[in-house]
């Protein structure tokens, strides 16, 4: 199962370093979120510093929608389904390696929103080992539900529209969870963190058992 | 008044016209069967 | 796999129907004679319909994961039928549930909506049974189909706790508890017990009439898709034969 799910995220990433689709247009996108919501908020009237968490993780919520889609549209081209069924790889392995792929990217564009957050936004960071840990969290239950639902909706013409009607509300936890505990380790009470960050563990562990042990017949069936 | 009669009549409009859906969806579809 | 060709014959239900036809009359009645509270006035009064309809979501809810986990062990359509009609039903009974309580609580609260930790978890559901009936709807029949609603039931089912809790903290922040109607068990007269406990019986067997007339229509609309099916393949099978001695 651990070798299937590292066989197919690096071919996932792999995929993604060459065709610099996340590169080119998912990061790009994500920063221009940033910049919308400044002209939405007045930045001098001290909203979007008192927002920003929150602002952060919208950001980082329909960018995972995006980097979903991307992730199953790369495996719907040239009859690429077929293939991954027929692979005999273990369907558990292979909801990993996806989630894996997918997990890896939002993190790396976690990373870069965060210096864009403190950059536009005047935000001081610091308490990185709690705003990492939530960081981990969230993007492990980001990933997962997204695979989850991503393979629910991938044999379907409507997946575009459909997608973003299945999962964002599902998401919602995420967001809630993920901004709160990013408020707490910035205002200086890291113990509200502590709540939080199991939500946001819980939520990914739900996911991780929902995709584990459905993700075979899912993709036999889609 | 008003507020208690607008929950009641949402009430009663909402599940009668699900119900009155089902209800005609199904003779419909008993009908094209029976063709 | 069909037997005869009668209809389905509605009248299995129609004992169901009636009664919560009748009970929901019941509960209307005596919710509209309730006498007004202090505190509520008049508006006390949606005790009778607000309360049951929330239940019904979440019996809904519980149906639906019930019959999902019953697919996912059986792999028999029927319980797929019930996992769909059931979700189906409960959004419907969500919607009525936010509706009932933002009516409610535009006269009590002063404002059409307070992000009140139940209000909060009752809206992500009806937004999360809308986009599982939509993925439901745009799926073809099958035995694909039944697994990805089977599964999707249940993901709803793990994830309530999960939206419950988030909500609740998140609210809890700022402004103590829930502003929520107060227990009536323990605060409201004996009327408002007996309007509700009527509402809580008479929308359980509307849930109920409403899911097996659902679960109907879907096994219809299964033998519709399948005869149109089967005529189609018959006729290109028809096509493919150089019987007629139109080719010589």
């Amino acid at each position: 199962m651990w070798a299937d799910a590292g066989l197919v995220a690096g071919k996932d990433l792999r995929i993604e370093l060459r065709s610099r689709v996340a590169l080119n247009q998912v990061l790009p996108f994500s920063f221009v979120v940033l910049v919308l919501f400044a002209f939405a908020l007045d930045p001098d009237r001290g909203v979007l510093d008192r927002a920003a968490p929150g602002l952060f993780w919208v950001a980082v919520l329909l960018t995972s929608l995006l980097a979903t889609q991307r992730s199953f549209a790369i495996e719907a081209a040239d009859g690429n389904t077929d293939a991954l069924r027929m692979s005999g790889l273990d369907p558990a392995g292979l909801f990993l390696g996806k989630a894996a792929a997918v997990a890896a990217q939002l993190l790396a564009l976690e990373v870069l929103l965060l210096i864009g957050v403190a950059f536009l936004y005047g935000i001081a960071l610091h308490s990185f080992g709690l705003l990492a840990l939530t960081c981990v969290l969230a993007t492990l239950g980001l990933a997962g539900a997204g695979t989850v639902y991503g393979v629910m909706a991938f044999g379907l013409r409507v997946r575009e529209t459909l997608l973003p009607l299945l999962i964002l509300p599902v998401l919602a936890p995420v967001l809630l969870a993920a901004t709160r505990s990013f408020e707490a380790a910035l205002g200086g009470v890291p113990r509200e963190c502590i709540g939080w960050l199991g939500l946001l563990a819980a939520f990914a562990a739900l996911y991780a058992v929902v995709g584990l042990f459905g993700f075979g017949p899912l993709l036999e069936e889609s | 008044m008003g507020y208690v009669a607008a929950g009641y009549l949402v009430t009663l409009a909402g599940l009668g016209t699900y119900a009155a859906w089902l209800v005609r969806r199904a003779k419909q579809l008993n009908r094209e069967r029976l063709q | 796999m069909r037997t005869a060709r009668t209809p389905v014959a509605l009248r299995g239900s129609t004992m169901l129907g009636w009664a919560s036809l009748v009970l929901v009359g019941a509960t209307v009645g005596l919710g509209l004679a309730l006498p007004r509270t202090q505190e509520q006035a008049e508006y006390s009064r949606l005790i009778a319909v607000h309360p049951p309809a929330a239940w019904a979501s979440y019996v809904a809810v519980g149906v639906a994961a019930f019959a999902a986990v019953g697919h996912l062990v059986t792999r028999r359509l029927a319980w797929d039928r019930v996992t769909i009609a059931s979700l189906e039903v409960g959004s419907v009974f969500t919607a009525i549930t936010l509706a009932t309580g933002s009516i409610w609580g535009r006269p009590t609260w002063g404002v059409w909506w307070e992000w009140d930790p139940r209000l909060t978890t009752e809206a992500l559901l009806l937004a999360i049974l809308v986009g599982t009936v939509a993925l439901r709807r745009s799926l073809a029949p099958g035995r694909g189909r039944a697994v990805i609603t089977s599964v999707a039931a249940l993901a709803t089912v793990g994830l309530l706790p999960v939206i419950h809790f988030s909500v609740l903290w998140w609210r809890s922040q700022h402004q103590g508890g829930t502003l929520l109607a107060p227990d009536p068990a323990s605060n409201a007269d004996n009327p408002y017990v007996v309007a509700m406990l009527v509402g809580f019986v008479a929308f359980t067997v509307l849930f109920a009439w409403m899911v097996v007339q659902r679960v109907r229509i879907e096994a219809l609309e299964e033998e519709a898709d399948e005869v149109v099916l089967g005529r189609a393949i018959a006729e290109r099978r028809a096509e493919g034969r150089p019987t007629s001695g139109v080719t010589a």
